[in-house]
């Protein structure tokens, strides 16, 4: 344990009189003094373990040496780093653990001339002169065997000094609990599970335990032995919404390894998809040529399971074409259809994965060029039923508080989210605070990984959300635990709320909810008493036909009871897509302009036409699924839908109800895709332009958090490949749009600049240059020298009132409710491999070597019944379509229901789920739908998209 | 359109990721618990039950026990490995029937562990009978000593042991309440006569004879203030009493230090009894055991106790029974509110004896000892102030007090103050506790309380405090024996366990068994104690000893290991070097 001070200390450090300042260590002096002390376990972020004495230093008075890394200076101590009492034991440390590595070098830079083959051991034994005498040698221990059994990475434990570092990092960072300091004395090994094999360990293959490694004992297999690369460069995962900093390694111009980079949001933490999902950028099923669709080739959506993956395979659809031919072909189908329907026959979609400069040309591109609202993207199937509650109860869509908040949480509610599976990263921090004492209580029909942390668990029947949460309040107010200061002060319409949860009594809706009276009370009571309450949610909460009532309930709750506002209590919509909530801001969206300007406000209007020096739709657009619908509009219906531009987005995987919204894609008279890959929806297009991954972009993304961060380019976009930012750039003047973007990598700081001045009533102080220098700054950022506010709602709400809307919300049944025919409850959802629907993550030989083929996880009780064991290929059946897929025992999912991940082209579970509409989010019910289970079935053969998977 | 050919099914997994606790296992664990709420402290409480029952764990009971108690596999695993009497079983293994433990501590070597063990094997026949070494069990004077399952045979041949095999003699006998026993009557003696040694469930002073014989009136007068608790302070202060379980840091002065602090306070007691050659405390403990509880719970009231934790070690079965018995009878009995009593049970790790280790283990950890600062009567137990009491020291509390703090300083030779408890064992006619006062020497111990050295024995050399105490030759035999007043010679008493050489033995020898028992027992968190003692081990298995190479780990295992275990292993090392180099070179 580290004793810590808390105000300076003068000391005496080799015989100089110092100044520690406020929880400094010995070595942190030293090391702020230039005077150079050995260390092996220790690593800054971790705690100190002081466990392999390499900093042992001599302090005057003391029997035995202390060790400089977990000590703090007291007042008057004289220390000494270099007696010869000291030198002796840190450089006998150092050599009996040098005597008992292996022969073959295990980690090493190529690059630096004095590197031995034992990475930081060796680096020390070099620079304090160590070498291992002959007698050691000669004695060294038994070497355990190598574990290859893992895709991502090596064990070879010869080279392993026993200094606990990836056990540090597996139990006290990412709190993954996986590796353990098994056995005793010299026969301490560290062990994952059981002493199981590493590859069939319940290893979540985050990797911090290879970064923390420091001799090669454990190692990313894509970076075993040496070291040197070509070239590092900082970017940001481009995976999910936490938005992770981290550094892409680069060798031979690929990407070789990613490290996780001090980051405000992940502090140098990664998850499995950052940390090893890099290589599907360099997949040989990249698009790197334009491709025209042949007149011959049909767009037939009954094909898209048969199909080839690899986009070398394309030439019976599509033919090659070049850059301006695609480009006018694209642009002009576009024109055409403008021209003969007016502006209300096209429509766009853009993404959430790219960045924040290609959302805002893109949303602007429609506006402008197209002429309409018609512009959308996934944050419709994610979070839109949030944001809609958001902004109409506290006037603002994104989050109140950063995630790591909950470090200042007593208690944190987590309900209706997987985030080990889906946040990871996010995760961490909830368990660190679990760890320290918080309570979290996990309410989810789902009991996932973060229930092990979880102080109560409240598996509620899938689709009685609300329900619960009205019985609580019920029991908050009943009792009289709200914040009367609070209510009157800052909130509307209490009143009302007062009236409608009085006939929630628990008692009344525990048969409902299927959760006990006397926990919903006792979790009720917790929350409203805490010191600091958070609340964070995902697609559990918003994928429902009520999933706005859902967050309307969730806004009374923290309102009522006053915890928002303040540190470590508020609310947090755990935004999926890494750059969902970016692509929001910028106006990706439908109804509203950048920064949720609504287009049919005549001041934005205005602002907007002014800005852009064009008129504007002063109508909102059709939303995602909407969209498919006026697709398939009768002819005469004048916003009947018949041209689009896809960019970066999949809807024939992701949309609800797939064969219909296939039909419709198919159905178009003019499609433009902008992908990386030959994805589902490319595959039913006229014109397919080969666009950038993210590792070959400059951009920003804004995360969950409300940090607009910075990726720099690490590599370049293969073949013919293109910025999208510069493909939109083309379409757009194709469409007689005047812009003029200078600069490098598409004009993407142009771009920036322009976005910001729109914006800059959020970002005005978050400027590129400061960017670049920041890499993460954290909006609302109103100057230069604003910090960000982490933490919002303080004095007020940014409603016309200033006050949080309290909107009382009733039970409404889910749309499809289970019955004789289909008896279970479909829901779906994301896993923690991959990404999504799969284009990405499944070209990624790790991921795909763990999660290969799509499952359906049941409990044990619903197998049994079924007569089904663990790995029997069962048939899932919806009114709307089916899928064979493995049964997955998991006794996590409640019995009566399955749960399917979307990534799966050969299970496209999308095809079974219901496209009922949450009335003001228009997110559909990918939550719920009634499914019919049976064994066995036909498995839909597997094309597989890695093509050389890690052994 | 193009339709590819598949290129390849991979099979996912048919569960989630690692292991998966099945039906059957949560069933075993779900009786074993009997329907308890788990706690994350009793998970070596919980480890010893299935291995009770099933005499092994295997792979799927310890994934039960973590999803029971929502721990990882690794947390559980981590800290059944790290106990050398719980059996890991891989797989499909099977765990043997009966396990034979023989003693090859020191005193046991002297006594032909060696050669018991090969004959054991020569004789034993039965391949689901395992015979394993064992470090000290703590019945030195017993040796040499083999444990079938928890059935000491003590002065063991391999007659005796198979025989107790054949009979299936597996359980510790119980021992009768009806016993008398007051240490005061064996003061300047030894507190066992040989002929006791013959029996391992002496008759023990139940609580009815101790009340008898005014038993926990004492307790009653600090209770109801008859005695006050600064009178209590005073005595123990000015009796000079130290912490007799090696470190002797002033009893009084601890109980001061602990008091002032924040409450809760929790009070450990350590029975951890495991230096070699030490079996003081079981030959109190299991005679007269109230005498001990009375002192606690003195100590209790007097520091302001909230909950009090008893460590004993796992090999004193016959002592668990019993104080499980006289912790129940008391509680039953007791005419004032007590703290909360548990007793926690060792697994076979002799590092738990360290102070901050034993925490750790109480926790339900690995015994991997603390860095201090901070020191455990800040932060100890649980996190809050924590006294820490070897037994013998509470042992001793009632009749300091009563008798009053002059009478126990009174004791004393050579300048030297107090009583001490020496285990003698080895090359001795009666080996034994031997009750004599601080300062006395060697000789006069052999001579007047040993009844002199085994027939055709000499004395050559001597171990004053058990294994990691160092070793001394013959011609220092007139130091006195107290604390503090062998540091000159490179060696300390600890807990007074002598262990007397004859011209027969070798120091050598003797050093390099205490290495192998350090090897042994190393904790293995931190590189100089984990690396050193091994390779130490294994140089002084030579003919001749690398000198250089060893005074360097000598050097480093003491200046540079966490706990006293590693600071200690040099004590035979460099004894060897300054008085036996002779054998060695």
């Amino acid at each position: 344990m580290t004793q810590v001070n808390s105000s300076p200390v003068q000391f005496e450090l080799n015989g100089q009189a110092v100044t520690a300042a406020p929880g400094e260590t010995l070595l942190d002096v030293a090391d702020r003094m230039g005077i150079e002390v050995p260390r092996l376990c220790h690593k800054p972020g971790y705690r100190a373990d002081g466990n392999c004495r390499s900093c042992v230093v001599e302090v005057a008075g003391e029997r035995v040496l202390a060790p400089s890394c977990c000590r703090a200076p007291v007042a008057g101590m004289k220390v000494q780093t270099n007696s010869e009492r000291a030198q002796k034991s840190q450089q006998m440390v150092l050599e009996m653990l040098l005597a008992d590595m292996p022969d073959a070098p295990r980690k090493w830079d190529a690059d630096a001339p004095a590197s031995g083959g034992y990475g930081e051991l060796s680096d020390w034994a070099a620079r304090t002169g160590v070498t291992v005498r002959p007698s050691l040698k000669g004695i060294a221990r038994r070497q355990p065997q190598v574990d290859a059994s893992h895709p991502a990475m090596l064990v070879q434990l010869d080279a392993c000094i026993q200094c606990n570092r990836c056990v540090r990092a597996c139990r006290e960072v990412q709190v993954n609990d996986v590796i353990g300091y098994a056995f005793r004395g010299a026969e301490s090994q560290i062990t994952f599970d059981l002493n199981d094999p590493m590859g069939e360990s319940s290893c979540v293959a985050c990797g911090e335990c290879v970064q923390a490694c420091p001799t090669g004992a454990l190692l990313p297999k894509t970076l075993v032995g040496n070291q040197s690369v070509d070239r590092e460069v900082d970017s940001v995962c481009p995976f999910c919404g936490v938005g992770c900093l981290l550094t892409y390694q680069v060798r031979d111009e690929k990407i070789v390894g990613v490290k996780g980079r001090e980051g405000p949001a992940n502090e140098s933490r990664l998850c499995v998809k950052g940390r090893f999902g890099f290589d599907y950028a360099h997949h040989p099923h990249r698009l790197t040529t334009p491709l025209i669709r042949r007149a011959d080739a049909p767009k037939d959506p009954a094909q898209l399971e048969a199909l080839s993956r690899d986009s070398r395979n394309w030439s019976l659809v599509f033919r090659e074409a070049t850059w301006d031919e695609a480009l006018d072909m694209a642009a002009g189908g576009l024109n055409t259809l403008k021209a003969q329907h007016g502006p209300k026959a096209l429509a766009g979609f853009g993404s959430a994965k790219g960045s924040n400069e290609e959302a805002y040309l893109f949303q602007k591109l429609v506006r402008t060029g197209f002429g309409s609202n018609n512009v959308d993207h996934c944050t419709r199937l994610c979070h839109a039923s949030s944001v809609a509650a958001l902004l109409e109860g506290v006037g603002s869509g994104a989050v109140s508080n950063q995630v790591n908040d909950v470090a200042h949480a007593d208690l944190i509610f987590i309900i209706g989210s997987n985030p080990t599976a889906n946040h990871p990263v996010a995760a961490t921090w909830m368990k660190n605070a679990a760890q320290r004492g918080a309570r979290i209580v996990l309410a989810d029909p789902r009991v996932t990984d973060i229930a092990r942390h979880a102080w109560r668990v409240l598996p509620f029947k899938a689709d009685t959300d609300v329900a619960l949460l009205n019985a609580m309040l019920h029991v908050i107010i009943e009792e009289n635990l709200v914040d009367p200061d609070f209510i009157a002060t800052r909130t509307e319409n209490y009143d009302a709320l007062v009236a409608n949860v009085k006939g929630y009594s628990p008692e009344a809706m525990a048969p409902i909810c299927g959760i006990p009276a006397d926990t919903i009370r006792e979790v009720a009571r917790a929350f409203a008493t805490a010191k600091s309450a958070m609340v964070l949610w995902g697609m559990g909460v918003s994928q429902h036909v009520h999933g706005t009532d859902n967050v309307r309930c969730l806004i009374a709750l923290v309102s009522v009871t006053g915890q928002i506002g303040k540190p470590g209590s508020g609310l947090h919509p755990l935004r999926g897509q890494n750059n969902v909530q970016g692509a929001s801001d910028a106006g990706l969206i439908p109804m509203m302009y950048p920064n949720y300007q609504r287009v049919t406000d005549p001041k934005a209007h205005a602002w907007f036409e002014s800005f852009w020096g064009t008129p504007l739709d002063d109508q909102p657009g059709y939303t995602v699924v909407e969209v498919m619908d006026k697709v398939l509009a009768p002819e005469d219906d004048p916003h009947k839908i018949r041209g689009m531009y896809v960019m970066g987005e999949n809807p024939a995987m992701s949309d609800p109800d797939l064969n219909h919204a296939r039909h419709a894609l198919a159905s178009l008279s003019h499609l433009v895709v902008q992908d990386i890959f030959m994805t589902e929806t490319a595959w039913l297009a006229d014109v397919v332009l080969p666009a950038s991954a993210w590792p070959e972009k400059l951009g920003t993304v804004s995360n969950t958090d409300r940090m607009v961060q910075l990726g720099q380019p690490a590599v370049s976009p293969p073949g013919q490949a293109r910025l999208d930012l510069s493909i939109i750039q083309a379409i757009a003047k194709r469409m007689g749009l005047d812009w003029n973007y200078l600069g490098a990598h598409g004009g993407a700081a142009a771009v920036y600049e322009e976005m910001r001045q729109a914006m800059h009533e959020v970002i005005a102080g978050i400027t590129w240059e400061r960017l670049v220098r920041e890499s993460s700054v954290t909006y609302p950022c109103l100057s230069d020298t604003d910090a960000g506010q982490p933490t919002v709602f303080i004095d007020d709400f940014p409603t016309p009132t200033g006050r949080a809307k309290l909107v009382p919300a009733d039970l409404i049944p889910a749309n499809e409710r289970p019955d004789d025919a289909y008896a279970h409850v479909l829901i779906t959802g994301r896993q923690l491999e991959h990404w999504h629907t799969g284009s990405m993550t499944r070209r990624a030989a790790v991921l795909d070597a763990i999660e290969p083929q799509a499952t359906a996880s049941l409990c044990a009780a619903d197998m049994r019944q079924l007569g089904v064991i663990p790995g029997d290929v069962v048939t899932l059946a919806t009114r709307r379509g089916s899928v064979s897929l493995i049964a997955r025992l998991d006794e996590g999912t409640p019995a009566g229901a399955v749960f399917v991940p979307f990534a799966y082209y050969e299970a496209a579970i999308n095809k079974l789920t219901n496209p009922a509409l949450d009335p003001f989010g228009k997110i559909p019910e990918f939550k719920y739908c009634a499914v019919r289970i049976t064994k066995g079935g036909e498995l839909t053969p597997q094309f597989g998209y890695a093509v050389d998977a890690v052994a | 359109m193009t339709v590819a050919q598949p290129i390849r099914i991979h099979k996912p997994r048919p569960t989630l990721k690692g292991r998966q606790p099945t039906v059957s296992a949560r069933a075993v664990i779900a009786e074993l618990m009997g329907g308890e709420a788990p706690r994350r402290d009793l998970l070596i409480e919980y480890l010893h039950r299935i291995q009770d029952a099933y005499l092994g764990l295997s792979e799927d009971h310890l994934t039960a026990l973590a999803d029971w108690m929502r721990l990882s596999t690794a947390e559980v695993f981590e800290v059944a490995t790290f106990y050398h009497h719980f059996d890991l079983l891989k797989g499909d293994e099977k765990a043997a029937s009966l396990t034979v433990r023989v003693c090859d501590g020191l005193s046991c070597a002297l006594a032909g562990a060696e050669t018991l063990l090969a004959e054991i094997e020569r004789l034993n026949q039965n391949p689901d009978v395992r015979l394993i070494r064992a470090p000290c069990v703590g019945r030195c004077e017993q040796a040499p000593v083999a444990v079938v399952h928890q059935r000491p045979v003590i002065h063991a041949t391999s007659e005796t042991v198979m025989q107790c095999i054949a009979g299936d003699e597996r359980t510790h006998p119980e021992a009768s309440p009806e016993g008398d026993f007051d240490p005061v009557t064996h003061v300047e003696s030894s507190v066992v006569t040989t002929d006791d040694n013959r029996g391992i469930a002496p008759a023990y002073v139940g609580l009815q004879n101790y009340l008898h014989h005014g038993g926990y009136q004492f307790l009653r007068d600090v209770h109801d203030g008859r005695v006050t608790k600064e009178s209590v302070l005073h005595a123990m202060t000015d009796s000079g009493l130290r912490g007799l379980g090696g470190a002797g840091f002033p009893a009084g002065r601890k109980w001061q230090i602990v008091s002032s602090q924040p409450a809760p306070r929790l009070l450990a007691v350590n029975i951890d009894e495991g230096e070699p050659g030490t079996f003081k405390d079981r030959t109190y403990l299991e005679r007269d055991p109230h005498r001990f509880l009375e002192g606690m719970l003195v100590a209790a009231a007097t520091v302001g106790i909230d909950a009090i934790y008893i460590y004993l070690r796992d090999e004193y079965h016959g002592c668990r029974a019993l104080l499980t018995q006289a912790l129940k009878q008391l509680r039953e009995w007791a005419p004032m509110p007590l703290p909360l009593i548990e007793l926690r049970r060792g697994a076979g790790a002799y590092i738990c004896g360290e102070e901050s280790a034993m925490i750790e283990s109480i926790e339900g950890k690995r015994g991997e000892p603390r860095m201090r600062p901070p020191y455990i009567a800040e932060v100890g137990l649980f996190g809050r102030p924590t006294l820490e009491h070897n037994f013998e020291t509470l042992y001793w509390v009632r009749d300091i007090v009563q008798r009053g703090a002059v009478w126990f300083s009174g004791f004393g030779r050579n300048d030297r103050q107090g009583l001490r408890s020496f285990s003698v064992s080895g090359r001795v006619q009666q080996p034994g506790v031997k009750l004599a006062p601080a300062g006395i020497t060697l000789h006069e111990l052999i001579d007047t309380y040993c009844g002199g050295m085994l027939p055709g024995h000499t004395l050559y050399a001597y171990f004053p405090g058990g294994a990691s105490g160092g070793i001394l030759p013959a011609r220092l035999a007139d130091v006195p024996l107290d604390f503090d007043t062998l540091q000159p010679h490179g060696c300390f008493i600890g807990s007074a366990a002598i262990v007397v050489l004859s011209d027969q033995d070798r120091a050598s020898d003797a050093a390099l068994n205490t290495l192998r028992f350090f090897t042994h027992e190393s904790c293995g968190q931190c590189t100089p104690c984990r690396v050193g003692t091994d390779k130490a081990a294994t140089l002084m298995a030579e003919k001749k000893w690398d000198w250089d190479t060893l005074n360097d780990l000598a050097t480093v295992m003491a200046d540079a290991s966490i706990c006293g275990l590693g600071q200690a292993v040099p004590n035979p090392i460099r004894c060897v070097a300054t008085h036996f180099a002779h054998e060695v070179r």
